[in-house]
């Protein structure tokens, strides 16, 4: 049994409705955990207030220098004495989920035993970093909960000036859009550069997200310093089954309407059978025993919205990849910047394929740390230098698919431009 | 006092042996889904396994109780495996289509909404606030919870032109993210400065560096060592306050609650977008944010309305314009909604491209 419950009418007010309530969940709690009574009281009284009372500080486990968040009440009362004195403290461990988001009931309810344990028993399910988020534990307790969690195979997350914990989408586990593999992409990646995220010396924050397909389920290019979005460079495959099954239940209204027309680059067309001339660029799908879905896959961006449409008759083509885009962030400090491409494509099949990867988001994160100015994000940085500056840095080849378009100011000194001709014509027999 | 062990550097988790084992044995060998019905998804396996996810909302900030009770279900009626999506959905995989319906029957009568999927409204994406923030303008988990009691049939329907994610955000940081239809804190005044704190808190410098406008500088107050505001120059960002708490800037009054609609992550139709602001100045109305609700109601009612299958929230506005937006929505469009940023010209009209 806890202590009494406080009076929380304001609280109260959000029990009620049909979606699952927070606050039915921590009053749970209270019945048996004074830190979780105290934390009411506070909620209700910023409730009240409409101001927040915590405040940082340094509280962390031995060994590293982040993945803990303290948090320290300000409510106090005349002799500054915390007026909920059980949540007076109330940090949270940042812990990082297996990639994917994967769980079995036997790891959730251990989780659960170690927390409640030595913690609140409040657990976000995650983050927007994607970590588990462990709230509400004492300074005195952290060590021990960290022990335990991380005897039991989690380790914490990234907080503060450091490479911060990853997601990726669902992808290979259960997704026919998923080119690479997300999820070892992203632990080799992570994986290999945990001592940036355990011990923040970073100019800022560094993420890292996994997509598996142009559709960016994890908000890759608006919120990750480095996107890895899965890509193909050959035709789409189709399925002539699933594509009739498509156009037997949608018709030719649906068809053009949602398929056809939709298309960004205008690269799909309706054809009779006898009139398709299909070039070793074309995908060709049967609609029915007389119709084509005919997709020329030079003019298609790979956006991936005919693929969302008639699903499992287009699907991703077989020469899979990444495409890499650096830089998206959030508001701070010179507003909201997305993720720009920095390899256009790279495959990522092999071993010697993902060392590739790992060693160009070392480079990249080697980069930041030497060239970036403290609480700048990579994004900042490339605005500041220019992008040529931050390619020839990482030695990445320049391509036209990085541009909307080329410059439209003549304000450019350009004595190189020969040499830089040259290069251009050096690639081009390069890859010939 | 004991000797610490030293960390065991696992980093993230290696998923595999936690995964369903339909999952797991057709890994990179899916090629089709299907939607039977709002919360479920079929996929389709090329050895032609096919498995069958139920997707049910939570609360997000869960206490251990509610997560034995997922488990519980999970243990009972689907194989003893989960997964969380991005916006804290969790995913429930069986093998065996006979197994859906009493697993979505156990979920509601646990009092956990089936749906999410598809052309519904998902769950919120959200932040800290109140309950763990240092910097909170508002709460997260109570705006959510309000809103998804408003939402609560458009999430268990999948009746919308296309998908709708939605985000909350208590400061302008805007850790909820881009979003079709994004709810965060705006402030509307100048911070007010604790002058008697800043000297022994806050590293001068670092604070005026984070100025995005450079309307800070070093003063002496009182003869502390303090910083001043240009109040000219302030856009009340609040950006100044994580690095200095006396840079009061929350407000119970003056911060505002602002509503962005148009953000798009996929690269599907379009490219990525970022969501643009359409309301502001609605107040901070703990504990159910009547006002927020209501304004998200009329976008989410017009939208459904209005667009056409397939139109993401920015597809269908790209096509009926930002004026009839305002029209439609009934929204007022002022002088605020005009970017003065850097790189603002690039959103102005310059042609006659103009729907009358």
């Amino acid at each position: 049994m806890a202590k009494k419950p406080h009076e929380t009418p304001l609280l109260d007010e959000l029990e009620s409705g049909p979606w699952p309530s927070f606050v039915t969940g921590l009053k749970r709690l209270a019945q048996d955990n004074d830190m979780a009574v105290d934390l009411l009281g506070q909620l209700e009284t910023s409730y009240r207030t409409r101001k927040g009372y915590w405040k940082g500080g340094t509280v962390g486990v031995y060994g590293y220098g982040g993945g803990v968040i303290p948090r320290f009440t300000e409510l106090k009362d005349e002799n500054d004495k915390p007026v909920y004195p059980d949540a007076a403290e109330f940090h949270t461990l940042r812990v990082q989920p297996p990639a994917g988001m994967h769980y079995d009931t036997k790891t959730l309810r251990m989780l659960c035993d170690i927390w409640e344990k030595h913690g609140s028993g409040l657990i976000a399910f995650h983050g927007q970093s994607g970590d588990i988020m462990f709230q509400g534990i004492r300074t005195d307790k952290v060590q021990a909960a960290f022990d335990e969690l991380n005897e039991a195979g989690f380790d914490l997350g990234g907080a503060g000036p450091a490479l911060r914990t990853s997601m990726s989408c669902v992808g290979a586990a259960r997704c026919e859009l998923s080119c690479y593999d997300e999820q070892r992409a992203l632990r080799e990646v992570i994986n290999s550069n945990l001592d940036d995220m355990h011990r923040p010396a970073l100019p800022y924050k560094f993420k890292f997200k996994f997509s598996g397909c142009p559709n960016d389920c994890v908000n890759a290019i608006q919120r990750s310093d480095f996107a890895t979005i899965g890509t193909w460079r050959d035709n789409m495959q189709v399925d002539h089954a699933y594509a009739r099954a498509y156009f037997r239940e949608h018709g030719m209204t649906d068809l053009v309407n949602d398929v056809v027309t939709r298309c960004p680059t205008k690269a799909i067309q309706v054809m009779k059978k006898g009139e398709v001339k299909a070039g070793p660029h074309h995908s060709v799908a049967e609609l029915d025993d007389e119709l084509r879905l005919v997709i020329d896959n030079k003019d298609c961006v790979r956006c991936a919205h005919c693929l969302n449409v008639v699903r499992g008759g287009l699907l991703p083509g077989k020469d899979r990849g990444v495409t890499i885009l650096v830089g998206g962030k959030g508001v701070l400090k010179i507003g909201a910047t997305m993720g720009t491409v920095v390899v256009p494509f790279m495959k990522l099949a092999t071993d010697e394929d993902f060392e590739k990867l790992k060693e160009l988001a070392r480079n990249v994160i080697d980069f930041f740390a030497e060239n970036a100015l403290e609480h700048e994000r990579i994004g900042e940085t490339v605005d500041r230098i220019g992008l040529v500056n931050f390619l020839e840095a990482l030695g990445l080849d320049i391509d036209p698919n990085m541009v909307n378009e080329p410059r439209s100011n003549p304000y450019v000194r350009t004595d190189g431009w020969d040499e830089e001709a040259a290069k251009w014509e050096e690639r081009k027999q390069s890859a010939a | 006092m004991a000797e610490h062990r030293a960390p065991i550097e696992s980093g993230a988790p290696d998923p595999m042996p936690l995964m369903h084992p339909l999952l797991r044995k057709n890994y990179g060998q899916w090629i089709y889904h299907d939607h039977p019905k709002p919360g479920v998804l079929m996929h389709r396996a090329a050895s032609g396994d096919e498995v069958w996810t139920v997707k049910a909302g939570t609360q997000r900030q869960m206490d251990v109780h509610t997560i034995r009770k997922l488990c519980d279900i999970a243990d009972r009626y689907a194989d003893g495996h989960v997964r969380f999506t991005t916006r804290s959905n969790i995913e429930y995989m069986v093998a065996d289509r006979a197994k859906v319906e009493p697993l979505i029957e156990a979920l509601n009568d646990a009092g956990f909404p089936v749906g999410g999927t598809a052309n519904s409204v998902s769950m919120i994406a959200h932040t800290q606030g109140w309950l763990h923030c240092d910097i909170p303008g508002t709460d997260a988990s109570g705006v959510v919870k309000a809103l998804m009691d408003e939402l609560y049939d458009e999430f268990v329907k999948s009746e919308m032109p296309n998908r709708v994610k939605l985000s909350t955000s208590c400061c302008e940081i805007n850790c909820g993210g881009q979003a079709d239809i994004a709810i965060i804190v705006q402030h509307t005044k100048p911070p007010k400065i604790n002058h008697d704190l800043v000297a022994n808190v806050c590293e001068r410098p670092a604070v005026v560096a984070r100025c995005p406008v450079a309307a800070i500088r070093p003063a002496l107050v009182n003869g502390k060592p303090s910083l001043e505001v240009d109040e000219k120059k302030c856009i009340c960002c609040g950006a100044c306050y994580p690095p200095c708490p006396p840079m009061q800037i929350n407000d119970p009054e003056h911060s505002k609650i602002a509503i962005w609609v148009g953000g798009k992550n996929s690269n599907a139709r379009g490219k990525p977008t970022f969501h643009k602001l359409v309301a502001s100045g609605l107040p901070n109305n703990a504990p159910r944010w009547p006002e927020v609700a209501a304004v998200v109601r009329k976008i989410l009612a017009v939208y459904k309305a209005d667009a056409r299958p397939w139109e993401r929230m920015i597809d269908w506005i790209d096509r009926i314009g930002w004026a009839r937006f305002f029209e439609k929505t009934g929204l007022p469009f002022t002088k605020y909604h005009i970017d003065d940023w850097r790189g603002a010209r690039r959103t102005l009209n310059a042609s006659t491209h103009i729907r009358f």
